[in-house]
């Protein structure tokens, strides 16, 4: 079976430090990979490797793409790379202002990566968004109005809809759940984890709170100085934890 | 007139913006960035306009210049004198006898022949500023070709209004493949840009020269379900009796008396001249002229 996205030694530094170093995984279809670690460990450097947002120092980063396997996405060309950001692959932003238009309406939004793919009929952008803010839990009569008149927890929902209406096989989450109150949390992880089960999606999660990844992931990388110190099944990895670091993040989580 | 350049510019300068005109033409609807001069005018009043149409006008040329169609308001007048003092070329009123046209909101009624030079005063040259701020965003996706914000716009407007309530600044897209900005002329003016005519678009303060060659494609944004649709008011001009010219609307009085008049003044008087007539229009006499 061949991999969706091959990762193979990407680093990337800032100056003589160390952003993430020497990272190596293979991502299947269907998988979600979680990635933890404290602040500054790299993460959000490496997903931004992936998704092509900054471009690593070393590496490759192939990805299956639907025309012609598997392909470096470092190397190809910027159309290329733009028009894969917009089609099968999917960036969940922690600050939903960062990924949705504010002056935009809902449907706007959602409907925009539509039309960037070349939707011209009012009538079923309109009606496909109207399906997406349904699937996210957002009312009918909402459609028109604008993300700033959202709750943060509505805001992180629509950007959600706005990102699998073009059907991603690949979704990039940095900490989609982040500065959420607990309860609206649940209802994100419950909502998110339907929508990759349902939709068979492949999704790279990057958190610092281990109860997304437990909820969410199949496989886990642990990352500490921009380093993986351990990486493995989930379950596997939280339940049985073999670095020291890992012990330390399992044990440091708070039991209510 | 001494003391000045023919035309105020020096012809260091005019060479310039000619370079970058010659740019504009060969590539339909890209913005070529120029050096923008200080002119003895505000930002605001045409003065990318002006700067083309001092690169442009040649002594033989016979010069005319609107303002939202009309050659009697200030604008218009100002910028009429301004060449009339610093390259002495003729100026007229009558759009048939002009040879450069340099123009504010509005595409002349009379279609324009090969002779002819069309030059816009455009305040903002980016069709896609207020939708993304990133000038170096829209750089990008004017490059790569991605188009679908300019349509969020247009969704944005259904969305709200229930119709592409766009009235003016109507994105085209020219030739199959930059997203323009046509200058705020009102969307009734967009087929026109389909024209024998030279299109030249200058903004002085964005530092920005485009164009439209003679008879290129220009396309006006819009949905399978939504189609484009010209709009005027549904009314006859007053003075000249026209059902096919865009109209201005006029308050006559302070108790709700209005009327609708042809905003392409030199159009108007000529019906006028030729024998037409409105419901408010007195009689021409043959003697009048």
């Amino acid at each position: 079976m061949t991999p969706l996205l091959s990762v193979r030694e990407v680093s990337r530094y800032y100056g003589n430090r160390i952003g993430c170093a020497g990272v190596s995984f293979d991502l299947y279809p269907g998988e979600v990979m979680g990635i933890v670690g404290e602040s500054g460990s790299g993460k959000s450097t490496l997903l931004n490797c992936l998704a092509g947002h900054l471009a690593p120092d070393t590496g490759e980063v192939l990805f299956d793409t639907r025309v012609d396997g598997l392909k470096d996405t470092l190397t190809m060309s910027e159309p290329e790379r733009r028009m894969l950001g917009r089609t099968d692959w999917a960036f969940v932003h922690q600050n939903p202002r960062d990924g949705l238009r504010m002056s935009v309406s809902a449907g706007g939004n959602v409907g925009e990566r539509l039309m960037a793919v070349g939707a011209r009929h009012y009538g079923s952008i309109r009606s496909q968004a109207v399906d997406w803010l349904g699937r996210v839990e957002i009312d009918e009569d909402r459609v028109d109005d604008r993300p700033s008149a959202f709750s943060g927890g509505m805001q992180q929902r629509l950007q959600i809809a706005r990102n699998l209406v073009t059907g991603p096989r690949l979704v990039f989450m940095d900490e989609p759940t982040g500065g959420l109150d607990v309860s609206v949390q649940a209802r994100l992880l419950d909502l998110l984890r339907g929508l990759v089960r349902q939709l068979g999606l492949s999704a790279i999660i990057v958190t610092h709170d281990l109860a997304v990844v437990r909820l969410l992931a199949d496989r886990l990388m642990v990352m500490k100085s921009g380093h993986v110190v351990e990486a493995g099944l989930t379950d596997q990895v939280l339940d049985d934890p073999q670095h020291a670091y890992t012990q330390l993040l399992v044990s440091s989580v708070l039991q209510v | 007139m001494s003391g000045y350049n023919f035309a105020y510019l020096d012809e260091q300068t005019k060479r310039t913006i000619r370079r970058a005109l010659l740019k504009a033409i060969a590539i339909p609807g890209y913005q070529v960035p120029f050096a923008s001069r200080e002119m003895p005018m505000p930002y605001g009043w045409g003065t990318g306009g002006v700067q083309v149409s001092a690169a442009c006008l040649t002594p033989d040329d016979t010069m005319k210049v609107i303002d939202q169609g009309a050659d009697d308001t200030t604008n218009a007048v100002s910028i009429r004198k301004f060449f009339e003092k610093t390259a002495g070329v003729k100026v007229t009123e009558r759009t048939s006898e002009a040879t450069l046209i340099q123009t504010r909101h509005r595409i002349p009624e009379k279609d324009l022949n090969e002779d002819q030079v069309l030059v816009y005063q455009v305040p903002i040259p980016e069709p896609l500023r207020f939708l993304e701020p990133h000038e170096t965003e829209t750089r990008k996706m004017h490059a790569l070709e991605e188009y679908g914000l300019m349509h969020v716009k247009l969704y944005e407007d259904i969305a709200r209004n229930g119709h592409i309530s766009t009235a003016y600044a109507y994105p085209v897209k020219v030739e199959g493949r930059y997203v323009m900005d046509p200058s705020p002329i009102p969307k009734f003016d967009n087929p026109k840009l389909e024209s024998a005519a030279i299109q030249l678009f200058g903004a002085g303060r964005e530092q920005r020269i485009y164009a439209i060659p003679p008879y290129t494609k220009v396309q006006s944004l819009d949905f399978e379900d939504y189609p484009f649709e010209r709009m005027r008011a549904e009314q006859m001009c007053a003075m000249c009796g026209a059902e096919d010219t865009y109209l201005d609307e006029v308050i006559i009085d302070d108790e709700g008396g209005r009327m609708f008049v042809c905003s392409d003044t030199d159009y108007c008087g000529e019906r006028r001249a030729a024998g037409h007539n409105g419901p408010l229009g007195a009689p021409v006499k043959e003697d009048a002229a």
